[in-house]
């Protein structure tokens, strides 16, 4: 008798909670449906793990929700499984696309759920660093022809007997296998597992002197606080890293673009247009990032800082 | 080594004591050798052990670099499941599983996720709040009504009332479908030896998969967002569920059955009135298990866009920001203890105490409360007021900085230490040794502790892992589980004799390990993040504390259960407590200490594969690395079930001879199933 009750009592809350979520149920979309109809003022920015990203995709999301009334959601996730979402409707924007040829040719030739919405005027090269003071001290360590030579120097408790080549985020685009394979470099990757480590360990390094060859990319802030010495790979011709197996040739330098859902093109009016128009110098992103990492502000405080100084930048952005 | 002790020594004095205890534990008599045999035996293992590992080094020395198995990152295994993934992605909208099987589901599950979050945010936090709290004061009356009301409002002053309501709809959607599925099936493989056998491997092969295994597959399925994330939840969440309310039917008294049977009752009747009402508080329990499990993959969804707390950690980590995560970290624990506190309030009530006046009133406050709540909420404001949330993730930002800088030196001398001396050692020697020579030192361990049937198991799931092509990497992986286990299960033995001897010590550890046991994994890796940096000994260092407390309640739980008339024939026999506790304490609880270093290789294990985001390396980076990267999906896939059959093979090797059933319990089970016995005996 006494389970009887509490199932019925139980039943009724059930009841009513259904009853509370059909009234308003239609309203709400989390893309569950093959093409969910967008409440035309929620914007899904995917948010990938750096900072310069963060700071392009705060200075978006604090226009569209100050100046254009948005809603913004943003989503933490990793470079390719965003691309996941704009099939579903889980993601309307990519900010900063590293290159992925592999993933616009499956996602916005083939399968035809995503589209490309223009440069961000940002260009983006990645590369090996070492700490300037160590291109000053040893001769030629800025060529992987003497890497070799020099690889003892890297050696770490985590990299064993060859050199360390630290690497950022697991997620992070990367031919550092195969370029150690095909260039036959006594290095080992070491994954650090974030930006944040990436830094520390250069800063560490700096102040240090404590040797260190890592994986970085441009634009950073960090090349305004710390002189570093980019290792010349083989240089970068075109197609060369067609085969991810057999890179054996620097990184190309990339024009960073944004990648939006197609349905976000089609329906998404003044915020595609922004999204679209936007367009921002390396240093203008390196100034927002800078102020995110180093000067305790908030995305959010960083975006305003950034916005309110720079109107007729960002008023070439706005929709007519 | 201490059971010989045992064996000999302690039964001298009182021949035949320890033999009859013996018999009364659960995990299996064993009949004791005549003391002759015992002295004989006592020598022998001795020798044959030291002439073995002689040999083994020896056949390591002669042999070793060959027959390796190093690691290639296009081994074909991963070739062909990547293949598999790219026709299932090409298909996703023409396939018929697809389109009326698997976009259904996705459809329902994110239908149902809506609903609950709609909820949340049409109540409000206002509204919610005092919502919990009318639930709190139904399950547990006053008591429970102030946990959950401080609990919800704990959320608000963190500063993560959003999300943490986010967090709430999914883990509420994933454990209702968990229950939906899980309790029938338990219930049905509690009467069903057949299921039970069936679903046992099925059970075990999920619990030992490391969480993040289950994310790609569930990006291919059902791709990233809520929908996604809460049947990746539900699918970790089910186990428990299942498991326990089998145990729990299983164990309802055979007699009540019969009588019931005998007076004419239909099975379904005997189901409803017999089974259900008998192992409803064990039931409970199963509801609070699969809530605990749901709390800590919901942070891990977060990879896949689950919304909610889990989205500060994955930003918190990926900036090395403790300050930022820190609130998210809390919320996430407290929601644990609350809803766990709820469960099990909720679970030990005495029916008999429920008067139908007693449940009206219930009732009627808890509703007061609601509509106070509700009427509250018209007033207040709709977000949660800015100026009563305690900011703190500077001054924690601050400490943290402060720590790393001043203790910089110790921390990193500590890392390097440890990983030169003993992980990179352990690790050169099991890549170089060959890979039969591994697999013959499994196979004779495995069969003396277990016997032929475990050996046989063990020698096939690792030679599996290197028909997956991950072989260099599993053993990477076995070399941080090796360094985790041996000072987990160190220090879980220290504190559990401890807390065995004395009453006050445990009195203050409980509460301790019970938070620590409610705490997902993922929040472990933050201070050791903070303290030592990305690299293998930061895994390592996560998994030991988050191997010790299991180890501890299971270690005092074994040596709390030795009879006292054995413990007091010693002391008669003049025995000091020191001797008491060697020749008498721990060899009787031996059974309970093996099921400790059980539990804790596996929990060691689970952690370990965690932390390939802080640097683990191994299996658990081949994971996050398929996760995060499409080119590596092959590698992954083949990595996590590679972990599942590197869990299995160290579950085989310390399953010891005992003939248990099934008692890969979920994380608190034993603790919470002595403290359920108690109050049925009083």
């Amino acid at each position: 008798m006494r389970i009887g009750r509490k199932v019925r009592l139980l039943t009724g809350v059930v009841l009513a909670l259904a009853l509370a979520a059909g009234c308003g149920g239609a309203r709400v979309e989390t893309g569950t449906s093959p093409a969910p109809p967008s409440t035309d003022d929620t914007v899904k920015i995917a948010v990938n793990p750096w900072v310069g990203y963060e700071a392009s995709a705060a200075v978006i999301t604090y226009l569209l929700e100050k100046k254009l009334g948005y809603t913004v959601e943003k989503k933490e996730l990793a470079e390719q499984v965003s691309w996941e979402g704009f099939e579903k409707g889980d993601i309307d924007i990519i900010v900063e696309n590293w290159g992925h040829e592999d993933l616009k040719k499956t996602f916005i030739q083939e399968k035809k759920v995503a589209v490309e919405a223009g440069s961000t005027g940002n260009k983006g090269v990645i590369g090996w660093y070492v700490p300037q003071w160590m291109a000053d001290e040893y001769p030629g360590i800025t060529d992987y022809r003497n890497l070799n030579k020099y690889a003892a120097l890297f050696k770490t408790s985590e990299s064993g007997d060859k050199g360390q080549l630290l690497f950022g985020d697991p997620s992070y685009v990367s031919n550092e296998d195969a370029l150690i394979k095909n260039l036959k470099l006594n290095l080992k990757v070491v994954v650090a597992g974030s930006e944040a480590a990436l830094i520390e360990s250069a800063t560490q390094a700096q102040r240090q002197r404590k040797p260190l060859l890592f994986y970085f990319w441009k634009p950073h802030w960090l090349f305004n606080r710390i002189d570093l010495a980019r290792v010349g790979l083989p240089p970068h011709t075109d197609g060369c890293d067609a085969d991810p197996k057999k890179v054996a040739c620097d990184y190309a330098e990339l024009d960073l673009d944004k990648i939006v859902s197609r349905r976000f093109a089609d329906t998404g009016g003044k915020a595609y247009e922004l999204v679209k128009n936007f367009s921002w110098t390396n240093e203008a992103q390196n100034a927002v990032a800078d102020d995110i990492t180093n000067n305790g502000m908030s995305a959010q405080d960083a975006a305003r800082k950034w916005v309110e100084a720079n109107e007729s930048v960002w008023s070439a952005w706005m929709p007519h | 080594m201490s059971s010989r002790f045992s064996r000999s020594s302690a039964s001298l004095c009182f021949s035949g004591a320890p033999a009859t205890v013996r018999t009364t534990r659960p995990t299996g008599p064993r009949t004791a050798p005549s003391t002759a045999s015992r002295a004989v035996r006592r020598a022998r293992p001795l020798t044959a052990w030291l002439t073995g590992m002689a040999l083994t080094v020896a056949v390591y020395l002669l042999f070793r670099g060959s027959a390796t198995l190093p690691h290639n990152d296009d081994a074909a295994p991963f070739r062909l499941i990547g293949d598999v993934r790219d026709w299932m992605d090409a298909n996703r909208n023409e396939s018929p599983v697809f389109l009326f099987l698997v976009n259904y589901v996705r459809l329902l599950v994110g239908g149902l996720y809506d609903a609950l979050h709609l909820t949340l945010l049409i109540l409000g936090w206002a509204g919610t709040i005092s919502l919990a709290g009318a639930l709190g004061w139904l399950a547990g009356s006053w008591r429970g009504a102030v946990t959950t009301l401080a609990g919800f409002g704990a959320f608000g002053v963190l500063g993560v009332w959003r999300e943490s309501a986010d967090t709430l709809a999914l883990v509420l959607a994933a454990v209702l479908l968990s229950l939906l599925v899980g309790l029938p099936l338990g219930v049905w493989a509690g009467r069903s030896v057949r299921l039970r056998r069936l679903l046992a491997p099925l059970l075990d092969a999920m619990q030992i998969m490391p969480t993040f295994a289950y994310l790609a597959p569930m990006v291919l399925f059902f791709q990233i967002g809520p929908a996604s994330a809460t049947v990746a939840t539900m699918v970790y969440s089910i186990p428990p569920a299942i498991r326990i309310t089998a145990l729990a039917v299983e164990r309802v008294s055979p007699a009540a059955v019969e009588a019931s049977t005998a007076l004419g009752a239909t099975r379904w009747q005997t189901l409803r009135k017999v089974h259900l009402p008998m192992a409803r508080a064990t039931i409970a329990l199963a509801v609070g298990q699969t809530f605990m499990m749901a709390l800590s993959m919901v942070v891990i969804a977060a990879l896949i866009a689950a919304p909610g707390l889990g989205s500060d950690i994955v930003a918190g980590l990926s900036r090395a920001n403790v300050g930022l995560m820190l609130p998210a970290g809390m919320a996430i624990v407290v929601m644990a203890v609350v809803l766990d506190r709820m469960t099990a309030a909720a679970a030990t009530r005495e029916p008999a105490a429920r008067d139908a006046s007693s449940t009206r009133l219930g009732i009627a406050t808890a509703t007061t409360l609601l509509i106070c709540g509700l009427a509250a909420a018209r007033f207040l404001p709709a977000e949660f007021p800015e100026n009563w949330v305690l900011h703190f993730a500077g001054p924690v930002n601050e400490v943290v900085d402060w720590a790393k800088f001043s203790w910089y030196g110790v921390t990193e001398a500590t890392r390097n230490i440890a990983t030169e001396t003993v992980l990179n050692p352990v690790q050169n020697v099991l890549t170089t040794a060959p890979w039969w020579l591994v697999t013959g030192v499994v196979l004779v361990a495995a069969w003396r502790s277990g016997g032929l049937g475990p050996a046989v198991t063990a020698v096939c799931c690792l030679l599996t892992t290197a028909l997956l092509g991950v072989w260099q990497h599993t053993m990477e992986t076995l070399t941080t589980v090796l360094a985790g286990v041996v000072p987990a299960l160190a220090a879980g033995l220290v504190l559990g004799v401890a807390a065995a001897r004395s009453p006050r010590f445990s009195a203050v550890q409980r509460p301790l390990l019970d938070a620590a046991q409610t705490m997902p994994p993922f929040v472990y890796l933050l201070p050791a993040l903070a303290l030592f940096g990305a690299s293998r000994f930061t895994a390592v260092f996560a998994s030991v504390v988050y191997a010790v407390p299991p180890v501890v309640r299971l270690v005092e739980d074994g040596i709390g259960g030795v009879s006292p008339a054995a413990v007091e024939a010693a002391r008669a026999c003049g025995s000091t407590e020191r001797q008491v506790l060697w020749k008498v304490r721990l060899p009787m609880a031996r059974g309970a200490i093996l099921l400790a270093a059980n539990q804790g290789i596996v929990m060691t294990l689970a952690m370990v594969v965690v932390g390939g985001l802080v640097g683990g390396g191994g299996l658990g980076y081949d994971v996050v690395s398929g996760f995060s990267r499409r080119a590596d999906f092959g590698m992954g896939f083949a990595a996590g079930v590679a972990t599942v059959l590197v869990g299995i093979t160290l579950d085989r090797i310390t399953r010891g001879a005992d003939e248990r059933p099934s008692r890969k319990v979920p994380r608190k089970f034993p603790g919470k199933r002595r403290r359920g016995s108690h109050e049925d005996r009083t």
